[in-house]
């Protein structure tokens, strides 16, 4: 992401993968959490995504490719 | 890694499709098969007409062309033949491509220009206010037929084919990888390619006809009966370039 983007964004971070959520693009459609096979994600009370388990993320980039907000990036 | 931020106008950002809208993901699979491709922003021109779908424009930093509804593929066709060097990219939507601008549609096609259509088809007329469209479902509800639609829908692919499209297409929002791959394929066909996108309006339409979640949307996508995939590739004389050789003849130059 560009870094204004960037600086803007909560990070989640392993050795194996960087998760970056832009919350404030995200609207709460929950569709990352469903194809999430690997339930890294979850709703917030505020209806905003996020990493509940980044240890379990294998880089499927099923939610980054599916987020109709480009809200969730994974690197 | 992949950045979508850089093909934006950030000023117009975020978009307004409505939460879980599949627009978002097509624009995603649109402009990874530009990367994809190398192609420079400033060599792409798109062009859209009105609805949900045709917004698109605003949001990439490309040459845009906001259009009237139904219209794109005729402001797209007079481009094309003005400045043949630029991909031109055509967006549109079900309504508008295919009630509202269906007869430019099958002109296009039956002259085989250098254009790529991408037609979003999300069933509904949704920003104008949930009316039917020719691809709505029979026996689904939209505010013009609030007792069921007894309308028999279109196959756009078999429509584009027929009228002498040279690449068909048709993929969906669920399978958005083989989708970037169909917009990539149909952007470096020479000639007309048409690629249906198959896509979800959970907000206008899901809700009114109880379609599940976003995300149960996109999953019912996949089991389409519909063929997806390249359906139909074919060769045959370009337009721009037919319209060259003329040119040249009416100029005594052959
Ligand atoms: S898919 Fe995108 S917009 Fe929807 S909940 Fe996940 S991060 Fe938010
Ligand atoms: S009305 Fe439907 S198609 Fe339009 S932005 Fe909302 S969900 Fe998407």
């Amino acid at each position: 992401m560009n870094s204004l983007v960037h600086q803007r964004c909560r990070v989640y971070t392993t050795e194996k993968v960087t998760i970056r959520i832009l919350e404030e693009w995200c609207k709460g459609c929950e569709i990352c959490v469903d194809v999430c096979k690997k339930h890294c994600l979850a709703m917030d009370i505020l209806g905003k995504v996020k990493v509940v388990n980044v240890e379990a993320c294998n880089k499927c980039l099923l939610c980054d490719v599916l987020c109709p907000d480009f809200a969730i990036a994974i690197e | 890694m992949f950045d979508y931020h850089e093909y934006f106008r950030s000023e117009m950002m975020p978009h307004m499709w409505c939460k879980g809208c599949g627009n978002g993901i097509v624009l995603k699979a649109l402009l990874r098969a530009i990367h994809r491709l190398g192609l420079s922003k400033d060599r792409i021109a798109m062009v859209s007409g009105i609805g949900c779908s045709s917004r698109l424009t605003g949001y990439v930093d490309c040459n845009t062309l906001h259009t009237t509804h139904g219209r794109p593929l005729a402001f797209a066709t007079g481009l094309k033949l003005a400045r043949p060097e630029l991909t031109v990219i055509v967006i549109t939507g079900d309504g508008d491509g295919l009630a509202i601008g269906g007869n430019h549609l099958i002109h296009t096609a039956r002259r085989n220009i250098d254009l790529t259509c991408l037609l979003f088809n999300n069933q509904i007329y949704g920003m104008t206010g949930g009316q039917l469209a020719p691809t709505t479902p029979e026996a689904l509800f939209s505010t013009t037929t609030p007792y069921g639609n007894i309308e028999p829908n279109f196959d756009a692919c078999r429509l584009v084919q027929a009228a002498g499209g040279t690449f068909v297409a048709r993929g969906t929002v669920y399978r958005a990888i083989p989708l970037e791959k169909l917009i990539a394929e149909g952007i470096q066909h020479k000639g007309f390619s048409f690629i249906e996108v198959l896509t979800t309006c959970p907000e206008i339409h899901g809700r009114r006809n109880k379609l599940g979640t976003p995300a149960e949307m996109l999953q019912a996508l996949a089991k389409t009966t519909l063929p997806t995939g390249v359906i139909h590739q074919a060769s045959g004389p370009e337009y721009t370039e037919a319209y060259d050789g003329i040119i040249a003849k009416a100029q005594g130059r052959t």
